[in-house]
């Protein structure tokens, strides 16, 4: 059997992979500014918060790391309502997967943390830094800059997530290319295109987190 | 009256007593090297004289500031001892310049353009005055012990305690820290270092101190304690049996 393809159909719909685009687009850089900052916040407050609040901070983490992301965005979506708690689907996503990211982040950025040699917190207390001081200006850098890949691929992970926030009417490139192939039944076709778009924007942000890593991290990963 | 008091420390790690009631008054200007064969307490010794060890019995005070185990107090004593160690630990984000500066800058809030100067000083106090932007893995061993040292003397310490700090160093290398270390003590520095350079502590110190066995076995100025050891642990240590 002959499938013909026909790419041409598409044309017609090129502003609405556009919108897709931008929006996958707009939720990936939100979500990556805001997820990065929880993850940091909630990894110090694993290693070295204060107390009382780490068992919270672990509650979130395992809560959000052990069940599907369709079912938080779900719960927030059509769920929070029920407590007089609406919010637009965008808003809706963004807050389902700033509160995915920040649990993943969080662990990974842990992990960095906890590689951190002793003698960088000695030789920090012994210049009477704080913990706090010693955590900002000393710890943290070095250790995001350890475990940069596994935090870019994450990154990847949450804009493929995006995908699943067409469900609720989110209008990225999975939106799109369901719209269009319910128009004009060219599935074949409008999957081809939505595949394309996702690989060159993970290439594309891959891409960019290198080149972040080069400004913020001047210096190649220290051997001891 | 002197600028370290260590009065009675016990320390134990479980239940092996590392340090068994030191006693040890170090006074402003003197430079003091510590002896011993490893797992005598030298170490730990110094690392408990800034709180980096807890210390379970005893008392130590640093010019009228008590350690003592919460975050402002030992604060307080570290703005006035600073350390410099076996490994250097420099922090391999920032530069040279950059490591010297932090601790001024974000400890003692002062300006950035003040903390530079003062990091240019220092640096150039140790010989390397060019090397400010320089990154820790562009140095060699030697210079990234002497931008430590730096480190240390920027936040204007009262004294300095040095934990084997040529002993991570090729043999070639070790002089050039020396030399900075033998300035110091010339310029009067107080100084407690734990060294195996024994030419070297032979040549700058005031007083040495041996330890055995958790214990300060023997002190006192260098010719006596290397040309005369009283104990036959001392006479084995320096290989004169």
């Amino acid at each position: 059997m002959a499938v013909g393809l026909d790419f041409g159909a598409l044309a017609d719909y090129a502003p609405v992979f556009a919108k897709g685009v931008a929006v996958t687009c707009e939720l990936t850089l939100v979500v990556g500014g805001l997820g990065l900052a929880l993850g940091i916040l909630c990894a110090w407050v694993r290693t070295q918060g204060p107390r009382v609040i780490r068992p919270f901070v672990s509650i979130y983490v395992e809560l959000i790391r052990n069940t599907p992301f369709l079912i938080q965005l779900f719960f927030i979506f059509f769920g929070l309502p029920a407590v007089g708690v609406s919010l637009g689907e965008m808003e809706a996503a963004i807050l389902a997967m700033v509160v995915n990211l920040g649990a993943y982040a969080c662990e990974i950025i842990r992990a960095g943390i906890e590689a951190t040699p002793r003698g960088q917190y000695e030789a920090s207390a012994s210049l009477a830094m704080s913990r706090l001081q010693t955590f900002r200006y000393v710890v943290l850098r070095p250790a995001l800059q350890r475990i940069w890949p596994a935090l870019t691929s994450q990154l990847v992970i949450v804009m493929f997530g995006s995908a699943v926030c067409s469900q609720i009417a989110v209008e990225d490139i999975t939106f799109a290319a369901n719209f269009i192939q319910s128009r004009n039944f060219r599935a074949f076709e409008a999957y081809i295109a939505a595949t394309l778009l996702y690989l060159a924007l993970a290439l594309l942000l891959r891409q960019g987190m290198r080149m972040l890593a080069l400004v913020l991290f001047p210096r190649r990963r220290a051997v001891r | 009256m002197s600028l370290i008091a260590v009065t009675e420390v016990r320390k134990r790690f479980g239940a092996n007593e590392v340090l068994k009631g030191i006693n040890l008054d170090v006074a402003p200007g003197e430079v003091i090297a510590i002896i011993g064969k490893s797992g005598s307490g030298k170490s730990t010794l110094l690392r408990c004289i800034n709180g980096l060890e807890t210390i379970d019995e005893g008392s130590i005070m640093v010019a009228g500031a008590q350690l003592a185990d919460d975050e402002l107090h030992l604060r307080a004593l570290r703005l006035k001892v600073g350390m410099i160690f076996q490994g250097f630990n420099l922090f391999p984000h920032l530069s040279a310049g950059r490591n010297v500066m932090l601790s001024p800058m974000v400890v003692k809030k002062i300006s950035a353009k003040e903390a530079e100067a003062e990091a240019r000083a220092r640096l150039a106090q140790v010989g390397l005055e060019h090397k400010f932007d320089a990154y820790p893995d562009e140095l060699s061993g030697g210079q990234q012990q002497r931008v430590a040292i730096a480190r240390a003397l920027a936040m204007r310490p009262l004294a300095l305690l040095c934990d084997e700090i040529t002993s991570a160093l090729d043999p070639e290398l070790v002089n050039e820290v020396l030399q900075v270390v033998g300035k110091l003590a010339e310029e009067g520095m107080t100084l407690l270092m734990v060294t195996h350079e024994m030419r070297f502590a032979r040549e700058v110190c005031d007083r040495v101190v041996f330890m055995h066995q958790g214990r300060v076995h023997e002190i006192g100025p260098p010719d006596i304690v290397f040309e005369s050891p009283k104990t036959l642990e001392l006479r084995q240590f320096l290989g004169m049996t």
